[in-house]
């Protein structure tokens, strides 16, 4: 599928309140039937929830808000027409003012692949949703990044230190993170 | 006794008639030990030598080749360096069975080796149980690996340690039978007369094939029996480390490592003696020389001791459930029909006799 | 006379055996947390970092032509893969164009990595199982590519070779006959590993319907490389996003349906005959030209974000580099195959003994300076 279509797709999920005044986000995400959307429905998406963009990079990236992060992965794995089921790349991200996570997904039918980015300002208590439900591979992949970056991932199953002992204090990956002995700043 | 040699004999003579016969008595026992004894270090080191230049020709080495003429002192070095390390071991051990469990096991390989006819009159100790004796020796060892595992205080070791115990209970079964098969032609358990039934041909030929069936079968079941490849579980390097041996060092993990390999001789002495004929030579060609009794004993059982060492160079490990399901589903009840065939083969006289 | 009841229900205990960081079957510095109900393995747990030199970390104050030398360390067995991962994104970045000779040379000496990290796998499976024969064999087809790279490039394990822009020397004069040579020397060996291990009645009583992993839950773990084609899930990187020469070459991607640790097994048997096929195709038709291309020497990768997938020995490794224009990546994060594997050994692995939990590990390919980067 090419970006154009999945980013129609995608959006068709997250439709503008705007536009559809009475529709709970809620329930729409959870609306399994997204393919018919896509004839039907052409309202805009929703900006608050959602922004795509394919700027400096080879994929499309969508960038979620928290809240709907777990909702919009579920969907993105489910629906047939999508079927993100590989995801091979989960980064966490420390960009400065905020921490984010970026997923990479692939599709292993449809081979096509898409970026998801979340972004969380809450830089004393961060906590993002686990994905572990949906790819097994996010249970160590969140235990690195919660390792790194100190990001809490709800409802993952067994979220602890990974690399790092368990009395480590700090987040190493984290850009404001300082250690005057082990580190070599140039 | 040791009689034919004329040194020995000698020294016989010269005892009984400078002392009191008990006296010379003790004196020669004593003498008799030393030798086997002396016969037993040799005979380890030199066989830990062999299974390293045999292991190094299988794995494209050379093997060791610079401590004396072709490494043949090699294995001495490494007893003088074992000799000479500090013996460790687990805080929290059983100090006194942790202390044992090495001499059970070279214990009980030193006694087999007391009945192993190595020509007709080198033969410290013949028994007329010798068979049923050298079954009953071989099984006190796996005592040994047993405590030592327990004692130890280390998962490891025990795991292999009842791994050992399993196995080495299970394999018992199919040496002994596979022996009682042979028995059956031979009508004694005694090694010496053994010996004589295969002047007519070795057992191997007269009991043609349940004999070889019994034959694979003993060499199966005796390489489990030693802990060897392909059934080392109880060391399984890749598993468990080192097994039940894991917190030894020094002397006492030598005591272990020079029984493995004087068990593995035992079983192939026990296969030469049951199956090819002890220290007859091929068709009597060196009938009149016996001294030469020896060098057909060794040389047979060199080939077996190889064909041993071939098995475990090439073969992978079995798994524990594996291991005892070859012996209690496969080996155990072919032996059983394998014992009535040779029965219904003595019975009805159709051995073949040269 | 009472009688005596006799309690025949006997109680099983489970129990706690930790399995590394020091372990010969770990292969590196791993620790296993194993609970085990007598010989039957419960659970798994990998306890890692005993190896971990933050290199992601690293990578943030170094520059581009720097990073090619640390990724020599994390999977250190396919270095030349790893280093040809970084120098592609970088080139990627900068829409820069390498002569046709720098790929067919990346694609020759990446296709030897593999077979030589595949050799050392085979010979150390092989040891696992308790074939200790096996790793001499292997290690002596391993030395003759490692001759190979040393007369390229000096070295023969961290081998450095790739640089922004193409290859830091060019191929020595005698590479194109020995690497003809091994060609020859090695179909002959293939059939030998086969005789020694393949064929084994143990072997394959060990091996077969062990660690079986099928393709939806490869999928869901992220499983890549040999592990995951094993399971019969189609995820070879060259065959879907050819790099470098790979577009020029055929090949079948060795695939299998069992999932279990022999199809594990054949899958890396098969890719050695795959990659010795790559490599005939190409190493006749080397393009004379430029074995590199001029780059700045700072380099300075435009503002946005790059995403690279090769596939090493072990599987697909990414190279994800955020770049603000500066000449350091402004957070660089490899996607490790040995990481993903090792996070479904738990899956695998429990019920089965301890004996197949090494057999099992052994297929995972695990090296662990891969896993704790």
């Amino acid at each position: 599928m090419t970006n154009q279509s999945l980013q129609e797709l995608i959006g068709s999920w997250f439709p503008n309140p705007e536009a559809e005044k009475d529709s709970d986000v809620v329930d729409v995400a959870e609306n399994e039937e997204g393919s018919e959307d896509i004839s039907t429905t052409q309202e805009p998406i929703n900006p608050s929830l959602l922004v795509f963009s394919e700027e400096g990079s080879q994929f499309l990236n969508i960038i979620v808000q928290p809240e709907q992060l777990h909702s919009l992965m579920a969907q993105l794995k489910s629906n047939p027409d999508s079927q993100f089921d590989y995801l091979f790349c989960l980064s966490g991200v420390d960009w400065g003012a905020e921490l984010g996570v970026v997923y990479h997904l692939e599709s292993t039918t449809h081979r096509h692949s898409i970026v998801v980015k979340v972004k969380t300002p809450d830089r004393e208590n961060p906590t993002l949703d686990s994905v572990y439900d949906i790819w097994m591979t996010a249970e160590f992949l969140e235990r690195e990044v919660y390792d790194f970056f100190g990001i809490t991932f709800n409802n993952h199953p067994n979220l602890k230190r990974l690399f790092l002992t368990d009395e480590w204090e700090g987040f190493p990956l984290r850009k404001d993170y300082v250690d005057e002995i082990n580190m070599v700043i140039k | 006794m040791i009689k034919a040699l004329s040194i020995t004999k000698g020294i016989h003579d010269w005892l009984y008639s400078s002392m009191s016969e008990n006296m010379a008595y003790l004196v020669e026992m004593i003498l008799i030990a030393l030798v086997y004894l002396a016969i037993f270090a040799i005979a380890g080191l030199f066989l830990v030598l062999i299974e390293r230049r045999v292991a190094a020709w299988f794995q494209l080495r050379i093997g060791p080749n610079r401590v004396g003429f072709q490494g043949l002192l090699q294995t001495m070095a490494d007893a003088l360096k074992l000799l000479s390390k500090e013996l460790t071991g687990t805080e929290k051990a059983d100090k006194f069975l942790y202390n044992l469990a090495p001499y059970f096991v070279i214990i009980t390989s030193l006694m087999a080796l007391a009945v192993i006819p190595f020509t007709q009159d080198f033969h410290a100790f013949d028994i007329n149980i010798g068979i049923l004796f050298l079954i009953a020796i071989s099984s006190i060892g796996v005592i040994g690996i047993l405590l030592g595992g327990w004692s130890s205080n280390n998962k490891f070791a025990l795991i292999g340690a009842m791994r050992s115990g399993v196995q080495t209970i299970s394999y018992e079964l199919s040496v002994g039978l596979s022996l009682l098969t042979m028995i059956l032609i031979t009508g004694t358990l005694q090694l010496s007369e053994i010996v004589e039934v295969q002047k007519n041909g070795w057992l191997i030929v007269q009991g043609h094939i349940p004999a070889i069936i019994a034959f694979m079968i003993f060499m199966i079941a005796g390489t489990a029996e030693t802990n060897r490849a392909p059934f080392d579980m109880a060391e399984a390097e890749s598993e468990l480390g080192a097994g039940f041996h894991t917190e030894y060092s020094g002397m006492k993990f030598a005591y272990f490592f020079l029984a493995e390999f004087i068990n593995m001789f035992i079983i192939a002495a026990i296969a030469t003696t049951v199956f090819f004929g002890a220290w007859l030579s091929p068709f009597g060609i060196t009938e009149s020389i016996p001294i030469l009794g020896v060098f057909w004993f060794l040389a047979k059982a060199m080939i077996l001791v190889f064909l041993m060492m071939w098995f475990r160079w090439t073969f992978p490990r079995l798994r524990v459930d594996q291991l005892l399901t070859l012996e209690w589903k496969y080996l155990l009840p072919l032996n059983l029909m394998n014992i009535v065939l040779m029965a219904l083969i003595v019975w009805q006289n159709l051995t073949i006799q040269l | 006379m009472e009688e005596t009841i006799v309690e025949t229900n006997f109680k099983s205990e489970e129990y706690f055996i930790n399995m590394g960081p020091q372990h010969p079957a770990t292969h590196g510095v791993l620790r296993l947390l194993l609970t085990i109900d007598g010989e039957i393995i419960k659970k798994v747990e990998p306890d890692l970092g005993y190896i971990h030199r933050s290199i992601e970390k690293m990578c943030e104050r170094d520059s581009y032509q720097q990073i090619v030398h640390l990724t020599d360390r994390m999977d250190y067995l396919s270095s030349n893969i790893n280093n040809e991962a970084v120098c592609l994104a970088v080139e990627n970045a900068l829409q820069l164009e390498v002569p046709d000779r720098v790929k067919v040379i990346r694609t020759i000496i990446g296709e030897l990595t593999r077979i030589s990290s595949h050799c050392l796998w085979w010979g150390v499976m092989g040891m696992d199982v308790g074939a200790l024969t096996t790793y001499f064999y292997g290690f002596r087809d391993r030395e003759m590519i490692n001759d190979i790279f040393e007369e390229t490039c000096g070295a023969r394990l961290t081998m450095n070779y790739n640089v922004p822009g193409g290859l830091m020397f060019d191929i020595h004069p005698n590479f194109i006959k020995r690497v003809k040579d091994f060609i020859v020397h090695f179909k002959t060996k293939i059939p030998e590993y086969d005789r020694l291990l393949t064929g084994n009645v143990i072997f394959h009583k060990r091996t077969k319907g062990v660690g079986v992993l099928t393709k939806e839950d490869a999928i869901s773990f992220g499983a890549s490389g040999p592990v995951g084609r094993a399971s019969g899930y189609s995820c070879d990187v060259r065959k879907h996003r050819p790099y470098s020469a790979l577009d020029k070459v055929t090949f079948n991607e060795a695939i299998k349906t069992d999932g279990d640790t022999f199809a594990r097994y054949e899958v890396r048997i098969q890719e050695m005959w795959e990659s010795l096929s790559i490599i005939e195709q190409l190493i006749d038709n080397i393009p004379e030209g430029e074995y590199r291309v001029a780059t700045n020497a700072v380099i300075k990768l435009p503002k946005g974000e790059f995403y690279q997938r090769v596939e090493t020995a072990r599987g697909e490794l990414g190279v994800y580099i955020i770049s603000t224009g500066t000449k350091n990546p402004y957070r660089l994060k490899f996607r490790s195959p040995g990481f993903s594997n090792l996070s479904l050994l738990n899956h695998i692995a429990v019920g089965g003994k301890i004996g197949d939990l090494v057999a099992t590990m052994a297929t995972l390919d695990l090296v662990i300076p891969d896993i704790d980067r």
